[in-house]
C-alpha cells in the first residue's frame, strides 16, 4: 500500500495488518488492522470548537502573581527546547544557541538551563560538541539534543529516507527525535500508513545499546485543521508509540495555540486515566511571551496536573520566548522593567 | 300538511365524542321570546376535568403537526361551515333572535375568520419569531410554540357562532388544544359547530366544547394545574378577577374579558404561545 | 482509572493571591433612595449591606416605606408625562447610549462593587455581568427610535410607569435587563434592587446623574420585600416586571389580577442538562460545570439536573469530579476564584437544608474538597448522584452549587424526564448529532435551550420561561415588546365588513 488509498478496494485496505505496536495492541486488541484502527479513532468523542476555545480562554485569564510567577518563569526556562531550524543554520549559529542554552542569563547565575536544544539532524554533532559537559548524553541531568527528522517539515519523502534521517541523527547523539507525520496520508484517511511510519521511526530511534531516543511526534495541527483531526492524530501517535505529541513544526501557521494544546493535554489525560502511562506534550511555534507561556503552564496544571510540569512531560518549542522570560525575571529581581539590550541575542 | 320534525339532542363534545354530561344534568335553551328550543347538557366539573384530559392527550399530536397541515384543517372547517351555512343562519335566528340578514352576516364573518386564521398557521412563526444576532459564534433562533392546553370562556352576549371562531381559531392554529365553555344562553351554535369539527379533519380532543354554566365550570378550569392558559374573553359578567387570582396559582397565561367577539388579531394568536430560543455553537473546525 | 485525589503538595496550582484592588471604589458610608434625580433619605428603618465573604458592613442603606414608594412613583409619573414621553425616540436612544458608555468607563469599579456586595467571583462580574450590562443598554439604545419595527404595528405606545423588582444573583445585570428596554420603549421606571445587593444599583444612580438623564425617569428605591410589594401594588404603575422566586411571582400575579397592569415574570427553574453518549465529552463536562457552578449556582436557569445517558453515567460523573477538584473557592475579589460566597446566610441555610434532605432521601452526596474560609457564607460544589425523579433535590430549586445526577436510556426518555417539572425556563443538550439536537430541542418545554453550550446570555436573545417559570421575555425584540402596547394594526377589513350581499359564491 502506497501513499494513496484511492482506487483500492476498501476491504483490501481495511484488512491490512498494522505494525504490532505494543500500546495499540493492548488498547485495540490483537486484531490490529487498518480497519480496527480506523474504528477506534472514529469512535473517539467529538470536539466542540466553541467550547474548547472558551475553556482555553478561561484558563488564559488566570492571574499568576509574585511567588507563583517567579516559579513559573523558572519553570518555563527549564521546559524550553531552544530551537534553531533555519536553512541558514551553521555550526557557529548552533554553538551560539548552545551557549545561550547553557547560560541563558550571564548576569544571573541562578537562572536555570533549558531542557534541550533543537536543531536539524546534520547539526547534531555540532550541538553535542558545543554542549560538552553540559550534554545530558542520555542521562537525566544536563541538556538534551533534539533533532528534527523524517524530512522535516513537510515529511514528503519515502519511508526509507525518513528512517535514514532518524537513525543518522540518533547515531550522532540526538537524545530526542522530533518527527513529522504524513499529513497528506492522515487527511486522506490513510491512518494505517501514518501509524506504520511512526512505528518504523520509533524503531529507528533505537540506539546500539537497545535504549531509545525519545520520540516526539509532530502532528502539524495547522494542517490537520479540525479539532476532531487533532484528537484522532494525537491518539494515533500515542498508540503507535510516541513519547511526546507535539503541535507544530513552526513552519506552518497557525502553529501552537492554546486550544490545540489544551485538546492534546486532554488526550494525554485520558490516556493516563486508561493506562496509567504519562505522555508528554510539546506546543511549538508562536509562543513568544512569558505571559503566553504562563497560560500554557496553567493549562497543563489544571488539565493533567502539576506533575506534568517537568521536562519529561512538557516542553515549549521556542526561540524568542527565552529572552522575554529573562526580561521578566530581571524585572522580578530588580523591581524595574528591563530592555532587550540587557539579554543576549541567542 | 306539515312534516313532524326530528329534533336534535344537544350534547357535549369531548375528545371527539359526544357524551352527555356525566352528571346527567341538562338545562332548557329557549328563544329570546322564551319558546323552548332544546335541552342542552349542563356540564359538570367532572366533564371539565375529562375535557382537560382529552385536550392534554391531543396536544402532542396536534402541536407537532406541520403548520401547513393545521392550516388546511382550519380551512376545512370554513369549508364545512360554508356547506351548512343555512343551518347556522336558522339556528342564530332562533337562538339569538336575529334577522336573517344579521344572522347571515355573523355566519359569513365567522367563516371568513376561520379562513383568515387558517392562513396564519404556517406564518405566525416567521412573524413572531426571530433569528438573533448574538455576539458570539452561535446560531440563535427564537420561535413561538403553543402554550399547551387553553381553557376558553367563549363570548356570552350574542355572536354565539362568530364568538367561537374568534377565540378557538387563534388558539388552535398554533397547536394549542382547547376546552371551550360555550355561550350559556345560546349554546346551539356551539353544539352544531362541534358536529362540524367532528366531521372535519380536526383530531378528537383538539377542541372540546362544554355547554352549561360558565360561572360553575370556569373556576375549575382556572384552578386546574394541567391547564396552561385561560382566555376570559366571555367572562366579563363573571367574577373574573377571582378567576385570574386562581389561575395565578399555576402561573397561567390569562387574557382579560372583551366586549363581544374579539376581532381577528395576531396578538390573540401570539398570546398563547411561548417563545423558545435555541442556541447552538458554530464552528468550521 | 486513577484515584480521585487532590495533589497534596503544590508549588504552582495554589496560585499566590491575586486580589483585585478595591481602591477603585469610592463608597459612601451611607446611601439614600434615588428619587427624582436626587439621593434622599428613606422613611423606613435603614439597613446594612454586608459582604457575604467577610460578613463586614459595606454601607448603610435607606429603606423605602410606602410613602417613599408613593413619592418615587409620583416622580416617575411626572417624568413620564412631562419629559420622557415627549422626547423623540432618537433622544431617548442617545441617553441610553450615554449610559452604556458610562458603564463601560466605570466597568472595573462596578465589577468590584458587585463582587464585594454579592460575593460572586470578580472574574464573573468583570467578564460577564458588567460587559453584559453595557451591551444591554447599547442594544436597547438602538431600539428607541425604531419602535415601529417591534412587531406591534405602527406607532406602538409606551405603557407609562414600570415597577420593577429584581433579585440578588445578578444585581446590576438584572437592573439593565429591566431598565434598558423600559426606557427605550418610552416608559419611566421605579426599580427596587434586592435587599442584600443594593450597592451596584446605587453606583448606577450616580451614572444616571453623570448621563444627565432627566430627573424621575429612573428612580431606585431600596428596601426589603414589603417595599417591593408596595411598589408592584401601587395603583399608578402600568407595568410590573419581576425576576425572582416562583412563590413571589405567584403572589404578584395574584395581586395584580384585574388591574390591567402588564406583567413580565422571570421565575424559578430546574433545568435539565442532557448529555448524550455522542456528546463532545470534554466540552460537555465544562458545560455541566458552567451550568451549575457559575455564580455559585445562584442562577434561575442553572442546569441543576444533569440527565446523562446511562451508558456513560459513570464516566461522566468521574470526569466531573476530577474537574471539580480544580475549582478554587474563596475570596470573590481574587482573580483566580471560581466559586465565590453564597449571597446570604438565609440562602446558605436553604442550600444546606435541601442538601441534607437529598442525603436523607438516599442520593449519593459528594463534595469537592475545598478549604472553607472561617468567616462568610460558603458552600462547596456538591454532586448528588443516583438521584431519583421523585427526590426533593430533583424537583425543588436549590439555587446553589448543588447538582443532581439522573440517568436516561433513550432520547424520548430524556425529553420526558426533562419536562417532568412545573418549571420550564431552560435546558441543555449535548450531542454531536444535529438532527437529534434539533428534535430534542423541539420536544423540550423550556424557553431557552442551549445546545453544546450553557448559560449564554445576550441582549439580542429573548430569555424567559414556559409554565411556572413565568411569562414574558426579556432580551431581543420580544423584550422590547413587553414594554409596549399595540396601537392596532390595519384591521382585516374583509372580515369585519363582510356582508352577505357582497359575498360571491364560488362557481362550482
Amino acid at each position: 500500500m502506497n501513499v494513496t488509498t484511492q482506487g483500492l478496494p476498501a476491504q483490501a485496505i481495511q484488512a491490512k495488518a498494522l505494525a504490532p505496536a505494543e500500546r495499540a495492541l493492548s488498547m485495540i486488541g490483537g486484531d490490529l488492522t487498518e480497519k480496527s484502527l480506523r474504528l477506534h479513532l472514529e469512535g473517539l468523542a467529538g470536539v466542540d470548537a466553541v467550547g474548547l476555545e472558551q475553556r482555553a480562554a478561561a484558563l488564559g485569564t488566570r492571574s499568576i502573581k509574585t511567588t507563583s510567577k517567579a516559579w513559573a518563569l523558572d519553570t518555563i526556562i527549564e521546559l524550553i527546547d531552544l530551537t534553531t531550524l533555519e536553512g541558514a543554520d551553521t555550526p557557529g549559529k548552533v554553538r551560539s544557541l548552545v551557549a545561550k542554552a547553557v547560560n541563558p542569563d550571564p548576569s544571573d547565575a541562578t537562572t536555570p538551563r533549558v531542557a534541550a536544544v533543537c536543531v536539524y539532524g546534520d547539526m547534531v554533532p555540532h550541538a553535542v560538541s558545543a554542549l560538552g559537559g553540559a550534554w545530558s548524553g542520555g542521562t537525566d541531568s544536563g541538556i538534551n539534543v533534539a533533532a528534527v527528522a523524517t524530512a522535516f517539515p513537510s515529511g514528503r519523502a519515502s519511508l526509507a529516507v525518513k528512517i535514514a534521517d532518524t537513525s543518522e541523527a540518533v547515531a550522532s547523539g540526538a537524545d530526542e527525535i522530533d518527527m513529522v507525520i504524513d499529513r497528506g496520508a492522515f487527511l486522506s484517511g490513510n491512518f494505517g500508513l501514518v501509524f506504520d511510519q511512526i512505528v518504523a521511526v520509533k524503531e529507528a530511534c533505537r540506539r546500539s545499546d537497545g535504549s531509545f531516543a525519545h520520540l516526539k511526534v509532530i502532528l502539524e495541527t495547522g494542517e490537520l485543521n479540525t479539532y476532531d483531526n487533532v484528537r484522532r492524530a494525537s491518539w494515533l501517535a500515542i498508540l503507535a508509540g510516541g513519547d511526546f505529541i507535539k503541535t507544530s513544526t513552526g513552519k506552518v501557521s497557525p502553529a501552537a495555540t492554546l486550544p490545540v494544546t489544551l485538546l492534546m493535554l486532554e488526550v494525554v489525560r485520558d490516556w493516563h486515566r486508561l493506562t496509567g502511562e504519562r505522555i508528554g506534550v510539546k506546543p511549538a511555534g508562536g509562543i513568544r511571551t512569558s505571559k503566553d507561556a504562563i497560560k500554557y503552564l496553567v493549562t497543563v496544571a489544571e488539565t493533567v496536573g502539576e506533575e506534568w510540569l517537568t521536562p519529561h512531560l512538557f516542553r515549549f518549542g521556542a526561540s524568542s520566548l527565552l529572552n522575554d522570560v529573562l526580561l521578566q525575571r530581571q524585572k522580578m529581581t530588580t523591581g524595574r522593567y528591563s530592555g532587550p539590550d540587557y539579554v543576549t541575542m541567542d | 300538511m306539515t312534516r313532524l320534525a326530528v329534533p336534535k339532542t344537544y350534547k357535549l363534545y369531548i375528545g371527539g365524542k359526544f357524551p352527555r354530561s356525566e352528571s346527567g344534568r341538562t338545562y332548557e335553551v329557549a328563544t329570546k321570546d322564551g319558546v323552548f328550543l332544546a335541552n342542552a347538557a349542563l356540564a359538570s366539573r367532572k366533564d371539565a376535568r375529562d375535557a382537560v384530559v382529552a385536550a392534554r392527550s391531543a396536544f402532542a399530536g396536534w402541536s407537532s403537526a406541520t403548520g401547513y397541515n393545521r392550516g388546511q384543517v382550519l380551512y376545512r372547517i370554513a369549508e364545512l361551515l360554508e356547506g351548512r351555512r343555512d343551518q347556522f343562519v336558522d339556528e342564530l335566528i332562533a337562538s339569538e333572535g336575529l334577522t336573517k340578514a344579521t344572522a347571515t352576516t355573523q355566519v359569513d364573518t365567522a367563516i371568513d375568520a376561520w379562513v383568515w386564521y387558517a392562513g396564519w398557521a404556517d406564518k405566525y412563526v416567521q412573524v413572531a419569531g426571530n433569528a438573533n444576532a448574538v455576539s458570539g459564534p452561535y446560531f440563535n433562533l427564537s420561535t413561538p410554540e403553543p402554550t399547551g392546553v387553553v381553557a376558553i370562556i367563549a363570548p356570552q352576549s350574542g355572536n354565539s357562532l362568530l364568538g367561537l371562531a374568534s377565540v378557538i381559531a387563534p388558539a388552535i392554529l398554533t397547536g394549542n388544544t382547547v376546552v371551550v365553555v360555550a355561550s350559556e344562553a345560546a349554546p346551539l351554535a356551539a353544539v352544531s359547530l362541534s358536529e362540524v369539527l367532528a366531521t372535519s379533519d380536526v383530531p378528537g380532543g383538539v377542541v372540546n366544547i362544554l355547554t352549561g354554566s360558565p360561572a360553575e365550570i370556569a373556576p375549575w378550569l382556572a384552578g386546574h394545574a394541567d391547564v396552561n392558559a385561560i382566555d376570559l374573553a366571555g367572562a366579563g359578567l363573571l367574577d373574573w378577577v377571582d378567576l385570574q387570582v386562581v389561575a395565578a396559582d399555576t402561573l397561567k397565561r390569562v387574557l382579560a374579558p372583551e366586549d363581544g367577539a374579539p376581532p381577528p388579531s395576531l396578538e390573540r394568536i401570539v398570546a398563547f404561545t411561548e417563545t423558545k430560543t435555541v442556541w447552538h455553537t458554530k464552528s468550521l473546525i | 482509572m486513577t484515584e480521585l485525589e487532590k495533589p497534596t503538595t503544590s508549588r504552582f496550582l495554589d496560585y499566590a493571591p491575586a486580589p483585585e484592588s478595591t481602591s477603585i471604589l469610592h463608597l459612601k458610608p451611607s446611601y439614600g433612595l434615588f428619587i427624582d434625580g436626587e439621593f434622599v433619605d428613606g422613611h423606613g428603618e435603614s439597613f446594612r449591606t454586608i459582604s457575604p465573604a467577610t460578613e463586614k458592613t459595606i454601607a448603610e442603606i435607606s429603606n423605602a416605606d410606602s410613602s417613599d414608594v408613593d413619592v418615587a412613583v409620583a416622580a416617575a409619573r411626572s417624568a413620564y408625562t412631562r419629559t420622557w414621553s415627549t422626547l423623540s425616540g432618537a433622544d431617548r436612544g442617545k441617553y441610553l447610549f450615554r449610559i452604556a458608555r458610562l458603564v463601560q468607563e466605570r466597568a472595573r469599579e462596578l465589577a468590584v462593587a458587585e463582587s464585594l456586595d454579592n460575593g460572586k467571583p470578580i472574574k464573573e462580574s468583570r467578564d460577564v455581568d458588567i460587559p453584559l450590562v453595557a451591551a444591554w443598554f447599547f442594544y436597547y439604545a438602538g431600539w428607541a427610535d425604531k419602535l415601529d419595527y417591534a412587531g406591534l404595528g405602527p406607532n406602538p405606545r409606551s405603557l407609562g410607569v414600570a415597577a420593577q423588582v429584581i433579585p440578588w444573583n445578578f444585581p446590576l445585570l438584572m437592573l439593565a435587563w429591566k431598565v434598558a428596554p423600559a426606557l427605550a420603549a418610552g416608559n419611566t421606571v421605579v426599580i427596587k434592587p434586592a435587599e442584600t445587593t443594593p450597592l451596584s444599583a446605587l453606583i448606577f444612580a450616580e451614572i444616571l446623574q453623570q448621563a444627565d438623564l432627566p430627573a424621575g425617569v429612573v428612580n431606585i428605591i431600596t428596601g426589603a420585600g414589603d417595599t417591593g410589594e408596595a411598589l408592584v401594588n401601587h395603583p399608578d404603575v402600568n407595568k410590573v416586571a419581576f425576576t425572582g422566586s416562583t412563590a413571589v411571582g405567584r403572589a404578584i400575579a395574584k395581586s395584580v389580577a384585574g388591574t390591567g397592569k402588564k406583567v413580565t415574570l422571570e421565575l424559578g427553574g430546574k433545568a435539565a442538562n442532557i448529555v448524550f453518549d455522542d456528546a463532545p465529552i470534554d466540552q460537555a463536562i465544562e458545560g455541566i460545570v458552567n451550568g451549575i457552578f457559575f455564580n455559585q449556582g445562584h442562577v434561575c436557569c442553572a442546569g441543576s439536573r444533569l440527565l446523562v445517558q446511562e451508558n456513560i453515567h459513570e464516566e461522566v460523573v468521574d470526569r466531573l469530579k476530577s474537574r471539580l477538584m480544580t475549582l478554587r473557592l474563596g475570596d470573590p475579589l481574587d482573580k483566580n476564584t471560581d466559586i465565590g460566597a453564597i449571597n446570604s446566610r438565609e440562602q446558605l441555610d436553604r442550600i444546606r437544608e435541601l442538601s441534607d434532605i437529598g442525603e436523607k432521601e438516599g442520593a449519593d452526596r459528594w463534595t469537592a474538597p475545598c478549604d472553607i474560609p472561617e468567616k462568610g457564607f460558603w458552600f462547596a460544589p456538591t454532586i448528588f448522584d443516583n438521584v431519583s425523579t421523585s427526590s426533593t433535590i430533583a424537583r425543588e430549586e436549590v439555587f446553589g452549587p448543588v447538582l443532581s445526577v439522573l440517568t436516561f436510556r433513550t432520547p424520548a426518555e430524556a425529553i420526558a424526564k426533562a419536562n417532568n417539572t412545573p418549571y420550564g425556563l431552560s435546558a441543555g443538550i449535548w450531542s454531536d448529532k444535529g438532527s437529534k439536537i434539533l428534535a430534542v430541542a423541539d420536544g423540550l418545554r423550556a424557553g431557552v435551550i442551549w445546545a453544546n453550550t450553557f448559560n449564554r446570555f445576550d441582549p439580542a436573545s429573548p430569555f424567559g420561561g414556559f409554565k411556572e417559570s413565568g411569562y414574558g421575555r426579556e432580551g431581543g425584540r420580544h423584550g422590547l415588546a413587553a414594554y409596549l402596547e399595540s396601537a392596532g394594526w390595519a384591521s382585516p377589513q374583509e372580515i369585519s365588513n363582510t356582508s352577505s350581499s357582497s359575498r360571491k359564491k364560488a362557481t362550482s
